[in-house]
Parts: structure tokens; sequence; C-alpha cells
């Protein structure tokens, strides 16, 4: 059906939204790291509007933006789901998806706002642990869905301390989980050069990514 | 579908309330339309939208769905026959849904608001931002009748509300979009020829009244 090629940068979470949803479904693609210092012509060529990574292609037409990147992937390849069949399960799922992002980002603060940023997400995960995670193993139920990988990346880089302090069991089971799928456990990102990426991404723009 | 139950808690200058009236229009789907008064949240807000207690909720058979965009698509998903607004084509449904997120980031977002809401230098910049990003969907646009392509699709649905708010920002901000978007503006005169749209969309006179209230309560000049 086409060549898969994925640009991205190996510090990004949502470069690694992409990896991770493909290796989950067995799709092979081509990876190229982009140095963001230094924005490559093919970067520029096919991501004019936002000029950021990750970008996406399949049989050489781009795709941008990381979510939308995903449905795509759940749709031309949809075995192993990461997306319920059912309409108003995916309309759930996708209402947590963007709780997540516009909540997530708030982590990443650092001096004056950390502590505000600190509870907001502490809120935001009892949250989380109490409608959406409920007693399932995975957000997904049995097995993960888009939203375990979003959130998967976004709250537990640091978190594991943080969510055994509040006693979010239920959300420190899914951690533990979540980490011994295979997939997952054989390419863990470096969270402390992610943590530093995103906090100078915040720095320079209020934007998510 | 005579059995379906369909109930839109909305407030009428709400963009985002906009977008659900019109994708229920284009599927021809009745509903009944629910006025909240966001200073005194009702029960049913608050139950069916806990979360962020705010509009629009549509309640489907009794289950609240949240976030306009969401709403957006399941009303595609659960009435694919009339109207569909997603195409079929998954590289031009990507595309679509990248051009919606876009609209929410860019123009309904934070930025755009110093359109009405600053002055001097800030709202120049301000105004900028917005033109170029405005600029920039009608060249997505392009020689097409719709974003849709022939018919109205998931993206005219997601930027069509904002027109109704144009005057304000026009007269808010000392501009005129026309002669810089000509061709946007011509695209939402012809989306306004469509009831779905023109019944779903408040007067714009209405809304830059609201605006001006907005102001006076936010005490900006």
């Amino acid at each position: 059906m086409g060549e898969v090629k994925l640009v991205g940068t190996w510090v990004s979470p949502y470069t690694y939204r992409i990896k991770w949803a493909l290796k989950l479904k067995g799709i092979a693609f081509d990876y190229i790291e982009e140095d963001l210092c230094n924005k490559s012509a093919l970067l520029l060529q096919y991501n004019p509007i936002h000029k950021k990574v990750p970008v996406f292609f399949h049989g050489g037409k781009p795709i941008c933006e990381s979510m939308v990147i995903i449905e795509y992937i759940e749709e031309i390849w949809p075995h192993n789901p990461l997306l319920p069949t059912d309409p108003y399960e995916r309309a759930m799922l996708r209402f947590w998806i963007k709780y997540a992002e516009d909540k997530g980002p708030s982590m990443w603060m650092v001096g004056e706002g950390q502590h505000k940023a600190e509870q907001n997400s502490l809120e935001m995960l009892k949250i989380i642990e109490e409608k959406a995670l409920g007693d399932k193993k995975f957000f997904g139920g049995d097995n993960i869905s888009m939203l375990d990988i979003v959130l998967g990346l976004g709250h537990w880089l640091g978190g594991e301390k943080l969510l055994e302090a509040h006693k979010l069991h239920r959300l420190h089971v899914w951690l533990k989980n979540f980490k011994q799928v295979p997939v997952i456990k054989e390419d863990l990102p470096d969270l402390d050069a992610m943590l530093a990426y995103l906090r100078r991404q915040r720095e320079m723009s209020p934007a998510t990514h | 579908m005579a059995d379906e139950d369909v109930v839109l808690l909305d407030f009428w200058p709400s963009p985002f309330g906009m977008r659900v009236r019109i994708a229920l229009a284009e599927k021809e789907i009745k509903y009944e339309y629910k006025e909240e008064d966001l200073r005194n949240k009702s029960d049913l807000l608050l139950k069916m939208n806990p979360i962020h207690k705010k509009i629009p909720v549509l309640i489907h058979n009794g289950k609240p769905v949240c976030e306009s965009l969401v709403h957006v698509q399941y009303i595609d998903e659960i009435w694919p026959h009339k109207s569909p607004l997603l195409p079929t084509d998954p590289y031009q449904r990507a595309i679509a849904r990248f051009w919606g997120d876009f609209v929410d980031k860019k123009i309904y977002g934070l930025e755009s608001r110093k359109v009405w809401s600053t002055k001097g230098e800030e709202q120049e910049a301000a105004k900028k931002e917005f033109i170029e990003c405005l600029k920039l969907l009608e060249g997505e646009l392009g020689n097409k009748a719709y974003f849709g392509g022939e018919n109205l699709g998931y993206v005219d649905v997601v930027l069509v509300p904002f027109y109704s708010w144009f005057y304000a920002y026009e007269k808010c901000g000392n501009f005129s979009i026309e002669t810089e978007c000509p061709k946007l503006i011509a695209w939402a005169k012809r989306c306004m020829e469509k009831d779905s749209v023109s019944k779903s969309l408040p007067d714009q006179d209405k809304i830059y009244d609201y605006v001006l209230h907005l102001k006076k309560v936010f005490g900006i000049e």
C-alpha cells in the first residue's frame, strides 16, 4: 500500500506516540531523526503550517499533528485496534484524550507555576483514575488504546512517586502494566531528556506541540 | 430512528454550540434545544458534564457527549447516511481533521481573542496573526465551493460559526476581514445560503452586542 516513514525526534512524546502505535500494529516503517536546531528542508516542505515533528508519510503523502496521524493509522490498519468500535465509546475516548492534552502541558511548568501546576495535575489524575480508568486494566479495557499511549507519555514522567505518594493505586498498577507491554518495554524513552525538551518547548511557546 | 432522544445544552453565542446545531441540521435530526444561563448552570448540565461544566453538551438517548469536535465526529458516525461530513478516503479525512485542529488552535484559540480584548501593539499583533491564519485557510479552500468540496464538510462546520463573530472582530479591531480575505467571506456567505447554517448562527449585531457586554464585564475598554 505504500512506504511508511516517520520524521520525528527521540525526545518528543508526540513522536513516541506514533512509534508505539505503529509498533503495536506491527507496521514496518522508516524512522528519520530530525535535528530541531537545524530543521531540514523535508520538514519545512511537508509541515509548512506548524514546522514541527512528527510528520508521517504513507506512500509519499504527508500527515501532521500526532492525533490526526494516529486516527489515520487506525483507519488504514484497523487490526489491534486503538479505538473502540462503538461510536459512543469512541466519543468518550476522544473526550479523554482532549482532556489529557489540554491539562497535560501544565505538568511541564517550572518555577513559581510549579506548585499550582502540580495541584492541577493531581486533580486531573484523580479524575482520570476515577472516571476514565475505573477498574479496568488499561483505559482501553484488556488492551491498550490511544488514551493509554497519550497518558503513558504524558503523566508518568517522574510521576510514579507522585502516584504512590497520593494513593492513586489504580493508576500506579496501570502504569506498571503499561510498562510491561512488550512494544512499550523494549522502547522506553529517556525520561529526563524528554522532560527537559518539553520544558524548553513550553518556555518557547504556549502551544502544545 | 423515530425513537432517538437528542438534547442539546447550549448557549446562543457559542460557536462550539453552533457547530453542533449545524451538524444536527445537516443530518435532519430532530432535537430539543435547551438554552443554559452560564451564570446559573442547570443541574442537568452539571450532571452531564461534571468535568468541565461547559456547553455544548449533546445528550443522546440519555448519554452525554462533550467537546464540539468530538460531537461533530460522533454525529457523523451515528447518522452516516445523510450529508456525510468527513470524506470516505482516510487520507482526505486526515487532511480534514488537520484543518479542524488548526481552526481550534489558531482561530478559536486564546491569541485570537486578543483582537477584541486588547488595544495598541498587542491588538495589532493579534490582528496580523489572525489574518495570516485566515489566509492559510483560504489557501486550503482554493477554488472549491466548500472545504468539503461540493457540499458542506467537517471543516466547513467547524469554521463557519466563527463568521457570526467576524463583525464584532472588525468593529473592535477596526479592520475589514473581507478586504483581507475576500475568498473566505465569499465562502462564508455561500454557507449562509444553507438553512442548516443560517438557522444555526445568531445575527452578527447580536454577537457584537454580546462582545461589548463581555468587555464591560471584564473591564476592557
